[in-house]
């Protein structure tokens, strides 16, 4: 792809603004977060001109911003925050993804690298054995289409009314872990049919569980709040989506969106930012089927932390609560969401599109679970599969800047193509296991792809949403496991 | 001749570009580099078969639907396809049986979970030796 070469202003070291009139019929300049190098690999793609395409969009207040990790998506950029006023704007499929909640969730144990290094090969052929992971692959949990409805309207509840986990999960899980709204009758029977093999599974890609171990605290105080006490405590982290299921509605509703848009006349430079004004039949279908896709993300990753919770209790021969094993947090990284923020002083409701972002509420907020309400709200990124992950927290500056937005990893820099010509799988396990980290995966050739080299460096992102103010970190992680579909 | 299908890099995800001498061919083979994207079409016996009728708005679109069907025939009933009989296809509507069996792990390989095809960058057009589709799948 070429590289981009449009104007780009500095607004300070690590922020960057597209001016409205770049291209005529922005509604709203673009602004990207990024310091002055990552800006030069964003240009080699032509991200910037996705973030300028996004400003086209009805009812844009703002900016159309990215976070460091942007890279190309389709229609939006994956790394994109939109914001659409309740009033005269529009939602995009586009602007949320595919995979529809594809997020994050973290477990803190009460086990140390200590405890969990000697035994860690057998503890990843466990969970290996336990997780559904996999092209093809099927979960262990059979669902009728009753049953599917259920987990549509109920998200995370659902699998903990089925004996996954616990009510304290769903305390600590973004929107509870069931996003209101939800309308199976919004959903085709094709997404149906597509997720019903699929719940409890943890998917292909780049999806993966991975046991970690803290390696640096950066506020102690704030950490404490989630559990997180010493250098060398294990952690576990669960990355996958809605899978076939979500994939289905976001082809279904491109579809529908194509027409709508047509209908109701929208220019667009793009055909994947295809749209509906948020008040019309297909944006409030689009959303309600949606919250469907969102809530069956949810209950998976409920599934998946119940089986990772039981193969830990297998292999130590002690309970879960035992082994001090608790959620920390569960976000999502795909989504569009009706909040209320204040922007420039007006108070507004808006449909926040994060594709590829994570919501970063400030201490003191609503929304944010009584026990991290003086933290503000825990942010999980995850790195590739040979680096690390950072918890973070939000901070009052996202909420008053990028409607409470921040990064949400590290963002691919190779095509996987690329990847795999630059190494092969086996190197990526032997490079891996030369740093004390033990991989099972479906397919090893597959792996190449998420190589290390294949994705920016997570520890530069951070930092720059950092010193940009619109998160906080607190935890740096790394890796000790990894299974992989 | 040239190739049924070539593949090729596209940022985080794979395209691929579907030749034919016409426009049923390009159809077909477009669904075969689907399936090698998935597994390895030459292991995947015609034990069984399944009949499409599709219908759209334009060809490209139809195109687009089309591969989007057979994905969701892999995720939602394990299916997998080596031989792809396009039966009719106008402007709007395709008729096509497909020829495969399940998939099984172990007989087959799986290579790459595919969740669409997309409208990004479709080309459809005829050149000087037939016709050649481009599409543009999010892995």
């Amino acid at each position: 792809m070429a590289r981009w070469q449009g104007r780009i202003i500095k607004v300070d070291d690590y922020r960057w603004k597209i001016p409205q009139d770049y291209k005529e019929g922005m509604r709203v300049p673009g602004l990207i977060y990024a310091t002055e190098e990552m800006l030069e690999s964003i240009r080699e793609e032509q991200t910037p001109e996705q973030v300028a395409n996004v400003a086209f969009l009805p009812g844009i207040v703002g900016y159309s911003f990215a976070m460091p990790d942007i890279h190309w998506g389709y229609g939006f950029p994956i790394g994109g925050v939109a914001a659409m006023d309740i009033d005269g704007g529009v939602v995009s499929p586009g602007g949320v993804g595919y995979d529809i909640n594809c997020g994050v969730r973290l477990l803190r144990t009460g086990l140390t690298a200590e405890d969990v290094c000697p035994r860690i090969t057998q503890l990843i052929d466990e969970l290996f054995r336990n997780i559904p992971s996999g092209v093809g692959s099927e979960g262990k949990i059979k669902v009728d289409q009753k049953e599917m409805a259920r987990i549509m309207v109920e998200g995370a509840r659902w699998a903990v009314k089925r004996g996954f986990g616990y009510e304290e999960d769903i305390e600590v899980t973004e929107e509870g872990g069931c996003l209101t709204g939800a309308d199976p009758s919004k959903v085709s029977d094709k997404a149906i049919k597509r997720g019903m093999p699929q719940i409890g599974t943890l998917g292909s890609g780049n999806h993966f569980l991975e046991i970690e171990v803290v390696e640096e605290i950066f506020d102690p105080e704030v950490a404490r709040v989630m559990g997180i006490n010493e250098v060398g405590q294990v952690l576990i982290l669960i990355h996958t989506g809605s899978r076939g299921f979500g994939h289905q509605v976001c082809t279904d509703y491109l579809h529908v969106m194509e027409q709508a848009t047509a209908k109701y006349a929208i220019r667009l430079p793009d055909r994947q930012l295809a749209c509906a004004p948020l008040a019309s039949k297909e944006g409030r279908d689009y959303l309600a089927a949606m919250a469907c896709a969102a809530n069956y993300a949810w209950a998976n990753r409920q599934c998946i932390a119940h089986w990772a919770r039981e193969s830990f209790a297998k292999v130590f021969g002690k309970s879960p609560e035992q082994l001090g094993i608790r959620q920390i947090y569960d976000v999502a990284h795909n989504i569009a969401k009706t909040e209320e923020h204040t922007f420039n002083g007006r108070q507004l409701t808006v449909c926040v599109h994060r594709k590829g972002a994570t919501r970063a509420f400030p201490p003191g907020h609503k929304d944010v679970p009584q026990c991290y309400r003086k933290i503000g709200q825990p942010v999980l990124i995850p790195g590739d599969m040979g680096r690390c992950s950072f918890v973070a927290v939000g901070t009052a500056r996202a909420m008053s800047e990028t409607f409470g937005s921040t990064c949400h990893g590290a963002g691919r820099v190779l095509s996987r193509g690329a990847a795999k010509r630059s190494v092969r799988g086996r190197e990526v396990v032997e490079e891996l296991q030369r740093k004390g980290i033990v991989i099972k995966a479906e397919s090893i050739s597959s792996l190449a792809e998420e190589a290390s080299e294949a994705y920016k460096d997570v520890t530069e992102i951070v930092e720059a949403v950092h010193q940009a103010g619109i998160s906080r970190k607190i935890v740096k992680s790394k890796p000790i496991g990894v299974i992989k579909g | 001749m040239r190739r049924a299908f070539e593949i090729f890099d596209h940022t985080a995800d794979i395209g691929i570009i579907a030749y034919g001498a016409d426009i049923k061919q390009v159809f077909s083979n477009a669904a075969l580099a689907l399936f090698s994207l998935i597994t390895e079409p030459e292991s995947v016996e015609q034990t069984l078969y399944r009949d499409f009728e599709i219908s759209s708005e334009d060809r490209e679109t139809l195109l687009v639907e089309w591969l989007n069907e057979l994905i969701y025939l892999f995720d939602a009933e394990q299916l997998v396809f080596s031989r792809f009989d396009i039966k009719d296809l106008t402007e709007n509507q395709l008729q096509a049986t497909c020829y495969g069996e399940y998939f099984k792990p172990g007989k087959h390989k799986a290579k790459m979970g595919i969740k669409a095809a997309t409208y990004h960058m479709l080309k459809l057009e005829k050149d000087n030796d037939g016709y050649k589709a481009r599409i543009i799948f999010d892995i």
